[in-house]
């Protein structure tokens, strides 16, 4: 097994480096330049000052060389400084950071929460008023577009019930250790409901459909042929065939969840980093948007990398001996 | 050949009826049959005679929304029809075992093969987990697989389809059950893998005395396996007897008809036999007459009973309708009453 | 003249392990094999699963690029594409899958199906089209009104000869055939092989019959290839490999069928035991040190063999 994920590691070595390529050139296209913002440039200077300070910058090397220079700084840790902010990019997303991925995790933990124990009962009750209270709500929620989703939440359960903060990720008040630990957790509530309720859906519908297959399935008939009691030939057999999709999601839904943060973290003004990208393109603050770019590019690689190694984990059909 | 072994199974007037929208359609008709110790059962017939539904009767895995059974099926002093469920999972796999077609699918992918083979055991015995692990050795060492301690850690991917229904019958046979059902065990398999499965079940008889259920579509395996068989069409029986009886004197039309269409070994015949028509569908299958009517449109009518019975024209050998003393091939002039009696 | 000519035809696999996935080894699934079929033969192909017998089927028809040889039709070598689609050989060439079932589409009604090929290649009015597919149907022993139905809505047996009625349909003029009736009941195989029969008569059609049911491969074909590990160790006429089989594979194979007379079955049953045995003694003999089949060695006119030196010494000293 270790042989198989240390293969899949290095199969993303080249992914990593065209993910980087991508980003270098999509900057290079962007319209304006480290200047713009920086006030290093005034409208005085003739061109020849600006060349000369262009090229004090290495901004007139061929492009290998800047590209190479700039893998070579992020590796230092070194992500450029943010116009607007007037920081490194670095601080501004290592302070976010911490949100966004408590933000996500506590998101799948309620994703799984909510989706298993529905598909398990849509798909083990096929057929009955459960399945189709279930199937109906899993609808209801695909076709509601997410931003719509999370606007009607946020309007009803913030502003209207007042059960939630509205925004931010912690309260000023909150003083000490633990109050600021319960603060945080209350802020994140609301919008980590409202996302992975968005990412239920497909879960259920996997599950749901994995049980049903499963339960024609020959092995299960076999299973039932031993003398097996039903409930266990359901949680033995059935369910655990039906969980290795599921499984395989995983590293998807995390990965989904990322990226929807930039939807949820506007929606409630949570400092996190998909707030951070939007308030960065709002602005043109290049530096800051590349380096997210960059940063969730990694983090679907990352995502699919989990997936697969959790399928190898979990199916000993993919293992490589 | 015909010692009186002991009757392990007494199917009467058995009857599963599947659900077709809102009403329910026999698909097992009516079927009455034993089972005895030492004896291989075949049960012969193409898709839709209802003969895999016979055996999923009786093991008892129909699921009861889609399918009713009634009838009778003794087994010692117990009628397995309407058996409740915990009495049912101590006879599945500890009084009946199954084999299956499909010996891949039939394995749960995800777990070792000895953990497959052990889970029989766990519910049917007091056996500790040290016990049921040495049992299981045993019981692949038993079916034929090299090195068992090996694939007692392999997953079913990892074995090719003759070691893969070995497990499948190792699993069948774990709690030594005095009934074996076997259903179209060698199918999926290459002919000389066929012939080391068939040779091996009848190996496990001779040890455990168990009386097998075979089913299956294929005449040869029929004709090396079985003691006695019973020929099904439409959810019927059409024949029932000994080996050489349905081989040496086949005498329901559909037998004769479906020993006729095999290519035959030593005939250059260019044409096959084809039996005219198509199997009845589900509903078709309902009315109470000779239901292989329509294939041989021939025979006259009046040849035909009305309500069809078994008629002994043998010891131990039955035929359903009068038709048999009527019949003639197509190609055949017209037999006479007395000429067929003979048997 | 053959009409098509298999010539040191050769389907290798890489195999890829180790930590870089390098191509360690090759998967020999056919290994330099010859035939010819003529016009209008039935040529049996005999394997067991894994033999490669279906590999060389789907050489024929276009489907697996060879690693070397050759596959002449009509003077060109089509295991190139260029030369495949100048001949129209897709059109001559038709095939009859093992699974059906996963070949239909199952959003089309069944007559788009049968009618698929035929729309490709001639034009027809609807009346016709439907009475065509309506024949079609009803030679393969399925009502009429099967063709507004949906695939699911048949079972895996009824799926297997909607396949046989398509690939029927365009008349071609040869048909690879794998595995065409091992899905299918007695009663429906005896019908679609009379079929098969009947339409190479009329329109002078060859198969390439590829089985594993020995029976069968007798009834269907004169001539016939055993095949095992991706090479022949058998070709001959009906009667050379069913009355007088020389390799020990076939002998082997040949007696694993089930006889149809249970009073023999005893003799039967010892009967291969002993040649299991024998397989099992001597089978080393009949391979190289690399499990490879030996060459084939002529016996007769039609009939070759891939057995060892010692055994052909013996068969000479034997008619001598």
């Amino acid at each position: 097994m270790w042989k198989t994920i240390i293969r899949r590691v290095l199969i993303m070595v080249p992914q990593i480096i065209i993910l980087s390529l991508i980003v270098f050139f999509l900057a290079k296209l962007m319209p304006g330049d480290p200047f713009t913002g920086s006030g290093k440039l005034s409208p005085q200077m003739d061109l020849n000052q600006i060349q000369a300070i262009k090229k004090e910058l290495g901004l007139l090397d061929p492009l290998p060389v800047q590209y190479f220079r700039w893998i070579g700084n992020i590796l230092h840790g070194d992500l450029g400084m943010s116009y607007a902010y007037k920081v490194p990019v670095i601080n501004l997303i290592a302070e976010r950071a911490g949100n966004t991925i408590w933000l996500s995790l506590f998101s799948v933990l309620l994703t799984y929460l909510i989706a298993v124990p529905l598909g398990v009962l849509a798909g083990r009750y096929q057929g009955t008023h459960i399945d189709g209270g279930i199937s109906f709500y899993a609808f209801a929620i695909i076709a509601i577009p997410g931003f719509v989703f999370y606007l009607l939440g946020l309007w009803l359960f913030g502003y209207q019930l007042g059960w939630f903060p509205t925004t931010g990720s912690i309260s000023i008040a909150a003083d000490g250790l633990l109050a600021k630990f319960f603060s945080r957790i209350y802020h994140m509530i609301l919008p980590a409901i409202l996302s992975s309720v968005i990412s239920t859906t497909g879960i259920i519908q996997y599950l749901r459909s994995g049980i049903i297959d499963n339960t024609q399935e020959d092995f299960t008939r076999t299973a039932r042929a031993k003398g097996v009691p039903e409930r266990i030939v359901f949680d033995r057999h059935i369910l655990r065939n039906s969980l290795l999709p599921i499984a395989a999601f995983m590293g998807n839904t995390i990965t989904g969840l990322i990226g929807g943060s930039v939807f949820i973290e506007n929606v409630f003004s949570y400092p996190g980093m998909g707030k951070l990208f939007i308030d960065s393109m709002n602005s043109n603050d290049y530096p800051i948007i590349t380096s997210l770019t960059l940063l969730f590019g990694l983090m679907t690689l990352m995502g699919n990398l989990l997936s697969d190694i959790i399928m190898s984990i979990v199916d000993p059909r993919i293992r490589i001996e | 050949m015909d010692k009186p072994g002991d009757l392990l199974l007494d199917i009467q007037h058995l009857h599963t009826a599947f659900r077709v929208g809102d009403d329910f359609y026999d698909a097992v008709d009516d079927v009455n049959l034993t089972l005895k110790k030492d004896e291989v059962l075949a049960i012969v017939g193409e898709s839709g005679s209802g003969k895999s539904t016979l055996a999923t009767s009786i093991i008892g895995l129909h699921n009861p929304t889609n399918a009713k059974v009634t009838g009778d099926i003794l087994y010692s002093d117990l009628n397995l029809v309407g058996l409740n469920e915990p009495i049912y999972n101590r006879i599945r796999g500890n009084d009946i075992g199954m084999i299956f077609q499909d010996p891949l699918a039939a394995l749960n992918p995800l777990m070792r093969i000895g953990d497959q083979i052990a889970e029989t055991l766990v519910y049917h015995t007091k056996l500790n987990k040290e016990d049921r692990e040495k049992r299981v050795l045993e019981l692949l060492d038993q079916v034929g697989i090299p090195n068992p301690p090996r694939v007692f850690r392999q997953y079913p991917h990892e074995l090719s389809g003759g070691m893969r229904q070995r497990v499948v019958i190792a699993i069948a046979i774990a709690c030594k059950p005095p009934i074996i059902i076997a259903d179209e065990p060698t199918t999926a398999l290459d002919v000389t893998i066929q012939a080391q499965i068939l040779d091996l079940l009848k190996q496990i008889q001779k040890e455990t005395h168990s009386g097998i259920i075979l089913i299956t579509h294929d005449l040869g395996v029929v004709a090396e396996t079985a003691d006695r068989v019973a020929v099904m069409y439409a959810g019927q029986l059409v024949e029932t007897g000994s080996v050489y009886d349905i081989f040496q004197h086949p005498t329901h039309p559909y037998t004769r008809s479906l020993l006729r269409s095999m290519p035959q070994a030593d005939s250059d015949d260019d044409e096959l036999y084809v039996i005219d028509g198509v199997v009845p569908t589900l509903k078709e299958m309902q009315v109470d007459t000779c239901r292989f009517a329509k294939r041989i449109p021939w025979i006259p009518e009046e040849a035909h009973e009305a309500h069809p019975t078994m008629h002994e024209v043998g010891p131990n050998h039955f035929v359903q309708c009068t038709c048999y003393k009527h019949f003639h091939f197509r190609d055949e002039p017209e037999s006479t009453l007395t000429a067929q009696t003979e048997g | 003249m053959a009409m098509i000519e298999i010539k040191n035809l050769k389907i290798h696999y890489p195999i890829r392990s180790g930590f870089f996935n390098r191509v360690t080894d090759y998967v020999y699934a056919v290994d330099g094999v010859n035939f010819d079929i003529e016009e209008g033969e039935t040529y049996g192909l005999i394997g067991e699963s894994g033999s490669g017998k279906s590999t060389i089927g789907k050489a024929v028809v276009g489907l697996e690029k060879p690693t070397s040889g050759q596959i002449i039709y009509k003077g060109v070598d089509i295991t190139k594409k260029s030369n495949r689609s100048k001949i129209h050989y897709n059109k001559d060439v038709q095939m009859i899958f093992q699974d059906s079932l996963s070949s239909l589409n199952p959003k089309k009604r069944i007559r788009d199906i049968i009618a698929e090929p035929i729309r490709n290649f001639e034009r027809m009015s609807d009346t016709e089209e439907r009475k065509r597919v309506g024949e079609l149907l009803d030679i393969v022993g399925m009502p009429a009104d099967s063709m507004y139905k949906y695939p699911f809505e048949f079972s895996g047996g009824q799926r297997q000869r909607i396949g046989i009625a398509r690939a029927v349909s365009t008349n071609p003029k040869l048909i690879v055939a794998d595995e065409p009736v091992s899905a299918l009941d007695l009663s429906v195989q005896a019908q679609v092989l009379n079929f098969m029969k009947q339409i190479q008569r009329e329109y002078n059609i060859s198969y390439l019959f590829i089985s594993h049911d020995l029976g069968v491969v007798k009834h269907m074909c004169k001539n016939m290839a055993i095949m095992t590990r991706g090479r022949f160790v058998e070709i001959g006429t009906r009667e050379d490999i069913y009355k007088d089989p020389l390799h020990i594979y076939t002998q082997r194979l040949l007696s694993a069928i089930p006889s149809m007379s249970p009073a023999t079955r005893e003799a039967d049953l010892a009967h291969r035991k002993e040649v299991e045995h024998i397989y099992r003694d001597e089978e080393s003999r009949y391979y190289n040190e690399n499990g490879r089949v030996l060459d084939l060695k002529q016996i007769s006119a039609t009939h070759q063999v891939a057995l060892p030196d010692s055994e052909l010494e013996k068969l000479k000293g034997g008619l001598a």
